[in-house]
């Protein structure tokens, strides 16, 4: 009875705002195809997909591409180094741009902190390929940080040939990248706090350093969890494409990680199905990842992306 | 809170900020500095460079004589110019229709956008799906599958939602209709709005390369960030592993390329920054 309802209600919204429902009609449509189908041709993972038979008519393969990957040379290294990079950027990467943020804050001279500003986000505009390009030559065998590291004892040898040296240069080049640019929802997260917790605090007889970590840090919490949360719920999509661009087979060892994997399997191997089930696979991690995140950011802060 | 004096925290606090600062550009200037450099100089120099050493142009002239370099900027204009066009109409037309309350299936398919920020088939789907629409090596490739981006949606949209609605109603009186609504009224009054995503969106483009490698063929169709990959990373690996067949490109003209590459950005970033800083704010509003 209650469907019926819904239903005329509809029509009558289609047949009032027609065009409405023909103007959204293109942007459903890619949706539909760009997003949806993607999803629909992932079962390819639980087939053996050959180009000629086509998704639907290519023979089931049931989970057997999941359990050649699991029983694979590669399952624990590609776990190890996904895990590795991304616990290394969190722990490192995650708070630099707050105590970057928490600085400026406290900066007197507005002209010079509006230049350091300035000069912080700039790394955010360049393309990952120059970045990458540049971390390459500042790591070859005649690179300034190769000439540098020689000064600590290494060998004057191509950094990116030593697997020891691959995950901290790559979250080193990361957090020089993204610190200026992180910053700025911290700093106006700053903008927000109350000027009269400063003057109680002053009254309380709190140093300038003291209402950093006791005022500002507080005000600010809220924000750093959202960004943990997102952070976390992203975790295994990040940074695919600057690691193509910076590893070598050399390296494969620390710097391989699930999607990189799954882009050379997929695309330059030709596995298709195999890789569509090691990307399903990292899909189904991420996807944990966010709700165990949204969770306990719920459970924290009573907030929620959803 | 401004009368206090300068005390030393001041003073750690601003060595610490611009020890960052200087770290944040170094690079860049050493880039700028090995480019202007005389090659052999540069090769036989073996510390930090705070000015060109042998200053030669001869490396700018060996990257404008590359005609590839011509070919990749002028590429990668077209996919930023088309691209965003397509980019623009087609979210504002989304969200134009998201915005408005006497649509019924409003929810719905804001939920149906929303879930593909969190989930999708995957690379190789994606992949298969360009394949069998024919648009391998078609400059489609590179801007159909990237027509909307749901962040820059929901941004578009809290943009439209911020219009009051008697402007519309009153328009509506006057006989216009939903399409003129949009580009007469909606439109101009979120500029600000438009001109934020507008940026992302090009940039994104300017910057974007993978797609380019996995769906383009020809050489004539490849936007100049492919041209530099292939300078900048893939010489590099030749020279590592010892392949021959990969020639090696000296030193002094990747930095030239570099710099050729990314100055108008550079140029033009200071400019638009506080359009994308805004972005930010709007981005995490909405979040």
């Amino acid at each position: 009875m209650k469907k019926e309802s819904y239903a005329a209600r509809l029509w009558q919204n289609i047949k009032k705002h027609k065009s409405l429902y023909l103007m959204i009609i293109p942007i459903v449509l890619y949706y539909l195809i760009f997003c949806y189908y993607p999803m629909y041709g992932a079962q390819i993972a639980f087939r053996d997909y050959s180009p000629k038979k086509g998704i639907v008519g290519s023979p089931w393969a049931g989970f057997r591409h999941f359990r050649d990957f699991f029983n694979s040379v590669f399952f624990g290294r590609l776990i190890r180094n996904t895990l590795s990079i991304n616990l290394k950027n969190l722990i490192f990467g995650f708070p630099a741009p707050i105590i970057f943020a928490l600085l400026l804050n406290e900066m007197r001279w507005m002209k010079c902190k509006r230049v350091i500003q300035t000069v912080s986000y700039m790394p955010h505009f360049i393309s990952t390929v120059v970045i990458s390009g540049m971390v390459l030559q500042f790591t070859a065998t005649d690179g300034f940080i190769t000439q540098i590291m020689t000064l600590f004892g290494y060998p004057k040898q191509n950094l990116m040939l030593n697997p020891a040296l691959f995950q901290p240069i790559y979250v080193i080049s990361d957090i020089w990248q993204g610190v200026g640019w992180g910053s700025i929802i911290y700093i106006s997260a700053v903008a927000g706090i109350n000027s009269e917790l400063y003057e109680a605090a002053r009254m309380d007889g709190a140093n300038r350093f003291k209402q950093m970590l006791h005022v500002t840090l507080p005000g600010i919490l809220p924000t750093i969890i959202t960004m943990f949360v997102m952070r976390v719920g992203n975790m295994m999509n990040l940074g695919f494409e600057k690691i193509i661009l910076l590893y070598n087979s050399s390296i494969y060892e620390t710097a391989d990680v699930i999607s990189t994997f799954v882009y050379r399997k997929g695309l330059v191997d030709q596995s298709y199905s195999f890789s569509t089930a090691v990307g399903l696979f990292n899909s189904a991690i991420n996807l944990l990842l966010l709700f165990t995140a949204n969770k306990l950011c719920k459970r924290l802060t009573d907030y929620s992306l959803w | 809170m401004k009368k206090n004096k300068t005390d030393l925290f001041d003073i750690v606090n601003l060595l610490i900020l611009l020890a960052v600062a200087l770290v944040t550009l170094y690079p860049f200037l050493y880039v700028v500095f090995a480019s202007l450099s005389d090659p052999v100089a540069l090769m036989a120099n073996s510390s930090l460079l705070f000015k060109p050493i042998g200053f030669s142009l001869g490396a700018y002239g060996k990257v404008f004589q590359n005609p590839s370099i011509y070919r990749g900027y002028f590429n990668t204009i077209f996919y930023v110019v088309v691209g965003t066009g397509v980019n623009i109409l087609a979210t504002c037309v989304a969200a134009y229709v998201l915005s408005r309350k006497q649509f019924m299936l409003r929810r719905f398919f804001t939920l149906m956008f929303i879930f593909t920020m969190y989930f999708s088939g995957g690379l190789i789907p994606s992949y298969l799906l360009v394949k069998d629409l024919g648009l391998i090596n078609s400059r489609f490739a590179l801007i159909l599958p990237a027509a909307v981006s749901t962040f820059n949606l929901m941004i578009m949209i809290t943009g439209f939602e911020g219009i009051p609605q008697s402007l519309e109603e009153s328009a509506r009186i006057d006989g216009a209709g939903d399409w003129t609504i949009l580009f007469r009224i909606v439109m101009p009054l979120a500029k600000p709005t438009i001109m934020v995503i507008l940026l992302y969106y090009a940039v994104g483009h300017w910057n974007s390369w993978f797609h380019a490698m996995i769906y383009l063929r020809d050489a004539d169709k490849m936007p100049l960030q492919i041209f530099l990959r292939d300078i900048l990373t893939r010489s590099q690996l030749g020279a590592m592993t010892g392949q021959t067949d990969v020639e090696d490109v000296g030193q002094t003209i990747k930095y030239a390329t570099i710099i050729v590459s990314t100055v108008p950005i550079l140029c033009i970033y200071p400019f638009i920054q506080k359009h994308f800083v805004k972005g930010v704010m709007i981005g995490a509003v909405k979040e």
